[in-house]
């Protein structure tokens, strides 16, 4: 256990989904609904409390996409590139997004802290092809254009902060 | 909503209650509330016509109750998913049934000064199409060739109430299953109907459930395959936001038929709205006692809790499924044993996808007769399909079973967007198969499709037209399932990542005489030696597309040009001199710095740095820039 880590927001967690090892699916997406991903000092926490090695508690945290071990940027913005957003051009979306804000696939999130670019498989927002989301909000029908200037507007939001 | 039914004829007066209620209140506003309109504005064209109206003193109603408003009364309602998504969001008016299609926030003071006030058409709200204006949704071609079951409800009732759902005659099919039927009757009923899996496999459903009937064991479950990760596939979303307590109901039906007291709903995670509602709609079924112990005094017990997935394609397959609710990775395991003996937590397990559940309840309420008189003889009831990609009208369409592709795709689709010609279609995403101009004319059913090795699957339906490149597309499925590969054996894990590789090279211009055998041959490899039906399916849009389209493949090998025109590294992006002003907005516009040149004279593109974004494309305003 780290001292300075506040488990208060784990514990809640427990409390609201069950203290058994079935949960920890549950478990682990409440506390990434609350940090925007798993903080390492969850781990060794959990696996006291619920009786599951770490090992175990880790590789569920791995295995499914969702979930993060690496701190996200302020707006997490997911490009589906499922069959229909993919047929209808999200490729060119993605790539002048990532080149302008100098993130790829392996570097997510930009060095600001203020942009993470991911991709998902599908939204099943299929008619409103290509689609990206802005933490959770939907932007339908978008072009390499109309994708920068979401962007950029947001940028100038927090530069005038 | 206060008072708990303890028996049938509570809630049949109850009922009662309701549907009078229901059938006063005539004038309607029902709001698309689908993830496609929601993302389109939608919720708040719902909440400025609330404002609009109470602000003009109507008599708006938002939820059902016991009591009318009286007769001046409108109901205003956020239902589930039209299915008309391209087209949204949309907004229907009763009673007139007018579908009013891409409504804004800026619309609404018109609907309501014209429709609300005065009862008169919105004329440039309409629907469209070759001139004409479909003012009733039932008339619009997109909707006049379906045949909506499953589907009845959404866009029709209030998606967030179980009262309108009762009123409708909702859990009626429930009381017949608990007080007029035994269990072996039920079962019996759901035989008769031919009802088949519609997850994918096809899989008989009342022979699944008599299986687990039969096995033995204390506790037995029924789960719910919500986990639709098809890409290109929202028919189960659609379902869970639209008509949630129908499932919920033949999920109860499923439970008491084979005797099992929990029930679990597998839902991806990236369905939040779905969530949402499916909470919902369980909270309120206990409140009334249709969840929960003694359901309306049977002696019967039924509860249904929630697993939201993680984003694991693979989940999707029953045993990894199970495991996922378990708190495990999701692995799929050797079969048999199957499911229905050792499934959730190693107990007999019927597991059915959510548009199964959906229609059980009708096939109990309606009886089998009925089911079998829609579809053809081997696959009887409707399919919802999602249809999706390079097509006029995106979205959710129902048909019966055998309807040919070229009445969904032609009729009720309305044909290939833009001015491309139709090539193929996907079906059963990323496990299926293509299908090409000379499928047009096959029924679609279960059996006629396994015959030219394709499958339904879940129901997405991507169009593609002549600008799509076949040997993309395959890479595209192939990225899907090597991404999506659990890693647990090594055909899948390894062998899709070579097929991958292959493609890759292929579509960037770097194939190798032999790379489509290669293909072929790692395909039969892994369609064998894998553990679970993903991995054998993953080669599935591999083998149909060489199958089909040989010799696009043989054009990116030999001639390193892609027929389609569409793979990025076939393409040659240049600048004409003769065109080119040199004003530089092109260079100071592109991403990877890759155009040169001097003010005032034509600039030119390194190829080697160039990414084909086609950012300098669209901003020359001389049309310079162009692609070969």
């Amino acid at each position: 256990m780290t001292e300075s880590f506040d488990y208060s927001v784990v514990d809640a967690a427990l409390d609201k989904c069950g203290c058994k090892p079935s949960a920890i699916i549950a478990i682990l997406q409440t506390i990434q609904e609350h940090y925007h991903y798993l903080p390492q000092e969850v781990f060794p926490y959990l696996s006291e409390k619920i009786g599951m090695s770490e090992a175990r508690i880790f590789s569920v945290a791995t295995f499914y996409e969702n979930f993060s071990l690496e701190k996200k940027g302020k707006y997490v913005i997911k490009f589906c590139d499922g069959t229909a957003c993919h047929v209808r051009g999200s490729i060119p979306i993605l790539e002048r997004v990532r080149s302008e804000l100098g993130v790829n696939d392996k570097k997510k999130t930009t060095d600001d802290q203020l942009f993470t670019i991911e991709t998902v498989s599908c939204l099943g927002a299929c008619g409103l092809a290509p689609v990206m989301t802005v933490n959770d909000v939907v932007h339908p029908a978008m072009t390499p254009d109309k994708a920068m200037e979401v962007i950029y507007s947001l940028k100038v939001k927090e530069e005038s902060k | 909503m206060s008072e708990k039914f303890q028996t049938r004829a509570s809630l049949d007066e109850a009922r009662n209650l309701w549907k009078e209620a229901y059938d006063k209140q005539t004038r309607k506003i029902i709001v698309c509330g689908g993830t496609g309109c929601v993302a389109g504005g939608s919720l708040n064209i719902y909440d400025t016509l609330k404002k609009l109206m109470e602000k003009n003193g109507i008599n708006v109603s938002v939820t059902l109750e016991h009591e009318p408003h009286g007769e001046d009364e409108v109901g205003l309602k956020k239902s589930g998913c039209h299915g008309f998504c391209e087209m949204g969001p949309l907004v229907r008016i009763e009673p007139q049934g007018w579908l009013y299609t891409k409504v804004k926030v800026e619309d609404c003071q018109e609907i309501l000064e014209k429709t609300v006030l005065k009862g008169e058409y919105v004329d440039r709200l309409g629907y469209t199409s070759n001139g004409t204006l479909y003012k009733k949704q039932e008339e619009i071609p997109f909707y006049r060739q379906q045949n909506r079951v499953v589907l009845e409800h959404c866009g029709r009732i209030d998606a967030d109430s179980i009262e309108e759902y009762i009123a409708i005659g909702g859990y009626s099919s429930l009381e017949k299953a608990l007080f007029d039927m035994k269990e072996e009757e039920i079962i019996d009923e759901v035989k008769k109907s031919i009802l088949r899996g519609r997850g994918g496999g096809g899989f008989p459903t009342g022979k699944k459930w008599e299986q687990v009937r039969r096995a033995k064991g204390d506790q037995k479950y029924v789960v719910c395959n919500g986990d639709e990760g098809d890409p290109g596939a929202f028919m189960d979303r659609s379902i869970m936001e639209g008509d949630p307590h129908r499932m919920l109901e033949g999920m109860i039906i499923a439970g008491v038929a084979v005797g099992a007291t929990e029930g679990y709903i597998y839902v991806r995670a990236e369905y939040p709205l779905a969530v949402k509602r499916l909470q919902k709609a369980i909270e309120e079924a206990e409140n009334v006692g249709i969840l929960g112990d003694d359901i309306l005094g049977s002696g019967k017990s039924f509860r249904i809790h929630i697993a939201k997935g993680a984003g694991a394609f693979v989940c999707g397959e029953g045993s990894a499924l199970t495991a996922s609710i378990e708190g495990k990775r999701g692995f799929p395991r050797v079969k048999p044993p199957r499911t229905t003996e050792h499934g959730l937590f190693d107990s007999p397990t019927v597991l059915n996808n959510v548009e199964t559940f959906a229609t059980v309840s009708q096939i109990i309420g309606k009886g089998a007769d009925w089911y079998l008189s829609i579809g053809t003889p081997n696959s009887p009831g409707t399919k919802a399909f999602a249809l999706t990609g390079n097509i006029t009208n995106t979205g959710l369409i129902e048909v019966p079973m055998g309807t040919t592709l070229r009445k969904i795709i032609f009729d009720i689709g309305g044909g290939m967007r833009g001015d491309g010609e139709f090539k193929a279609v996907q079906i059963g995403g990323p496990s299926g198969a293509c299908l090409t101009k000379e499928h047009l004319d096959l029924p679609l059913d279960f059996d006629n499709l396994k015959t030219i090795g394709a499958m339904i699957g879940s129901g997405g339906l991507v169009v593609m037209d002549s600008h799509t490149c076949m040997v993309e597309v395959a890479r595209f499925f192939m990225h899907f399932t090597q991404n999506e590969s659990c890693g647990k054996c090594v055909p899948c894990r390894e062998g899709t990542k070579r097929m991958l590789e292959i493609l890759e090279r292929i579509v960037a211009g770097n194939g190798q005489e032999g790379d489509i055998e290669l293909l072929e041959e790692l395909a039969d490899t892994i369609s064998h030696t894998a553990l679970c039906g993903l991995g054998k399916s993953a080669p599935n849009p591999v083998v149909s597309t060489i199958k089909n389209f040989r010799s696009e493949y043989e054009a990116h090998i030999k001639d390193k040009r892609c027929p389609a025109g569409q793979c990025q590294k076939l393409k040659r992006i240049y600048i004409d001199p003769l065109t080119c002003k040199g004003c530089s907005a092109c260079s100071r516009k592109c991403p990877v710095n890759a155009i040169s040149g001097k003010i005032k004279e034509p600039f030119h593109i390194d190829l080697e740095k160039c990414i084909r974004c086609g950012s300098c494309i669209s901003t020359c305003k001389f049309g310079a820039v162009k692609e070969a």
